[in-house]
């Protein structure tokens, strides 16, 4: 068995564009999917807009200045917003464990992402 | 009595390689371990078969590279491992019979998660048995790129989970078309080799042959496998032919057809009349459709070009392609005369899919010379010698730039 997490990548503006009536559409079919996949499923999200992110990154990134060969007291910078501008913005996630990549693709393939699309990670079994 | 074993041995890689770490892979899960074992089944067999060839060197060899790789599981139960085992099903999962090893081994090289320089150039590796060398010269990268390309591709597939394993019924076509894919490149890699100072690369058609026929013997009823094994033949049926005794190359209108190998002609031809009738259309059927017209001129003068025409007019309608429409304007050339052919042509000069593709200046130049724009149909090939590779195309590209005078 490997864990996969199921990334949703999907166009921001169109989720502000739609109405109440589709958005509960799709968080309908979210449901369906819980429901249909629950026995593989491990958790999962729904994001805030990008707008909402704050980022922090020191240097050598993560905000980890007790790392070695940062100066000592060099502070991580904490900025607004995401790194970088891009059109489909990551925007939810599930967690699933199952036994090889073409199930987590055929996983993949149900999962509701009307503006976008998803993108499939192995997690590493540490 | 002692004998040399070298013959039977590399007869043995030709034929068996693909079976014997296909069947390997099973036990090790781990590709990088099954190819050194069955290297070293190989070296091993060198000395053994000096006191004679085993009867079935196949299985031979299979035995001694499991036994390997259990040692190196023994050995390696205690180590730490980087990355995790392949994912191979326990029991066979195919209803039909026991687990298909060699299959298995094709598709995961094959997976689309990989990418498409990644499935052909682990094709060529692990079921073909073709060297980190000889697959970079193939594609005209350097031998580090591309063994770091098949180290890239080999531990995706044990990262993120790609299975051993033959697909579902459900998957199966999606699965298969991006298997013929590979196997059609392989093909045409061959068969005018991109890079290098022969114009065919015998190892890789030698190898698209045997992927064909292996598809074949899994998927007697699919017509995109039967045209696609039927293109083979009736490509290779002319592959004696195509290169002069200087070595230089001798194009479909000068190829002497009495030395064309009939048995393959035959064959190919039968297989395209099995694959034509399949409904939707194929694909393979129809480009194999396109060889077996050739093959069935008795001269070049002879060529039905209208058949072809309109073949490549079926092709063109439901996959749209930029090098068959190239394709096509060339046999427009012949069939409707060369101006026609150049109206064609100039449909396809903004396509950004094919700048720099050698044959569209190539086939301008020669469409050019042939309606007695000289002086462009010069500039359209010296174009073309600069975008070809392969030395031998290029003397016969300098050559037609030379009779223009």
């Amino acid at each position: 068995m490997g864990r996969y997490l199921i990334l949703l990548y999907e166009d921001e503006s169109c989720w502000a564009a739609v109405g109440q009536q589709e958005t509960e559409a799709i968080l309908a079919a979210h449901g369906r999917f819980r429901e249909a996949h629950g026995d593989v499923l491990r958790g999962g999200g729904w994001l805030h807009p990008t707008a909402t992110a704050t980022c922090v990154r020191g240097p050598g990134g993560g905000g980890n200045a007790d790392a070695e060969g940062f100066a000592a007291g060099e502070d991580a910078l904490v900025t607004d917003g995401p790194y970088a501008e891009t059109k489909e913005a990551l925007g939810g996630f599930y967690l699933a464990e199952v036994p090889d990549l073409d199930s987590a693709l055929a996983l993949a393939r149900e999962v509701p992402a009307p503006f976008g699309g998803v993108e499939v990670r192995p997690l590493r079994e540490t | 009595m002692t004998v040399d074993p070298a013959g039977a041995v590399a007869d043995a890689h030709r034929r068996e390689w693909a079976a014997v770490l296909a069947a390997t892979v099973r036990v090790t899960r781990d590709l990088d371990l099954a190819e050194e074992c069955v290297q070293e089944a190989y070296a091993q067999a060198l000395t053994a078969w000096r006191d004679g060839v085993p009867a079935r060197p196949g299985a031979w060899l299979t035995t001694a590279a499991r036994r390997r790789a259990l040692d190196a599981h023994r050995r390696a139960a205690v180590a730490e491992r980087a990355l995790p085992l392949l994912v191979v099903d326990d029991v066979a999962p195919e209803p039909w019979g026991p687990p298909d090893d060699l299959l298995a081994l094709l598709f995961t090289c094959c997976h689309p998660a990989l990418t498409a320089e990644a499935r052909v150039a682990l094709t060529l590796r692990l079921l073909g048995g073709l060297s980190t060398a000889e697959i970079a010269r193939a594609f005209l990268v350097s031998e580090p790129t591309m063994a770091a390309r098949l180290t890239r591709a080999k531990k995706k597939i044990a990262a993120a989970g790609v299975p051993f394993r033959v697909p579902g019924p459900a998957e199966m076509p999606r699965r298969l078309g991006t298997v013929l894919a590979v196997v059609h490149l392989v093909l045409t890699t061959g068969h005018t080799a991109p890079t290098g100072a022969g114009l065919v690369r015998h190892d890789l058609l030698d190898r698209a042959h045997d992927l064909a026929r292996l598809l074949r013997s899994r998927f007697p009823g699919d017509a995109d496998v039967a045209g696609l094994l039927a293109l083979v033949l009736l490509t290779d049926a002319r592959r004696a032919t195509r290169v002069g005794a200087d070595g230089g190359l001798v194009l479909l209108a000068d190829q002497d057809r009495s030395r064309w190998d009939t048995g393959m002609i035959d064959e190919g031809r039968a297989l395209v009349r099995g694959a034509l009738t399949a409904r939707p259309v194929r694909r393979y059927a129809v480009l194999a459709a396109v060889a077996a017209v050739h093959a069935e001129a008795p001269t070049f003068d002879d060529t039905d070009w209208t058949e072809i025409v309109g073949l490549y007019d079926v092709v063109l309608a439901r996959w749209p392609s930029p090098v068959v429409a190239l394709n096509r304007a060339v046999a427009v050339g012949f069939a409707e005369g060369p101006a026609a052919g150049l109206a064609a042509l100039d449909a396809l000069t903004d396509e950004p899919r094919l700048a720099g593709y050698g044959y569209l200046a190539a086939a301008r130049g020669e469409l050019l010379r042939r309606v007695g724009r000289h002086r462009e149909a010069r500039e359209a090939l010296e174009e073309a010698v600069l975008l070809t590779a392969n030395d031998v195309e290029r003397e016969l590209l300098a050559g037609r730039l030379d009779a223009l005078g």
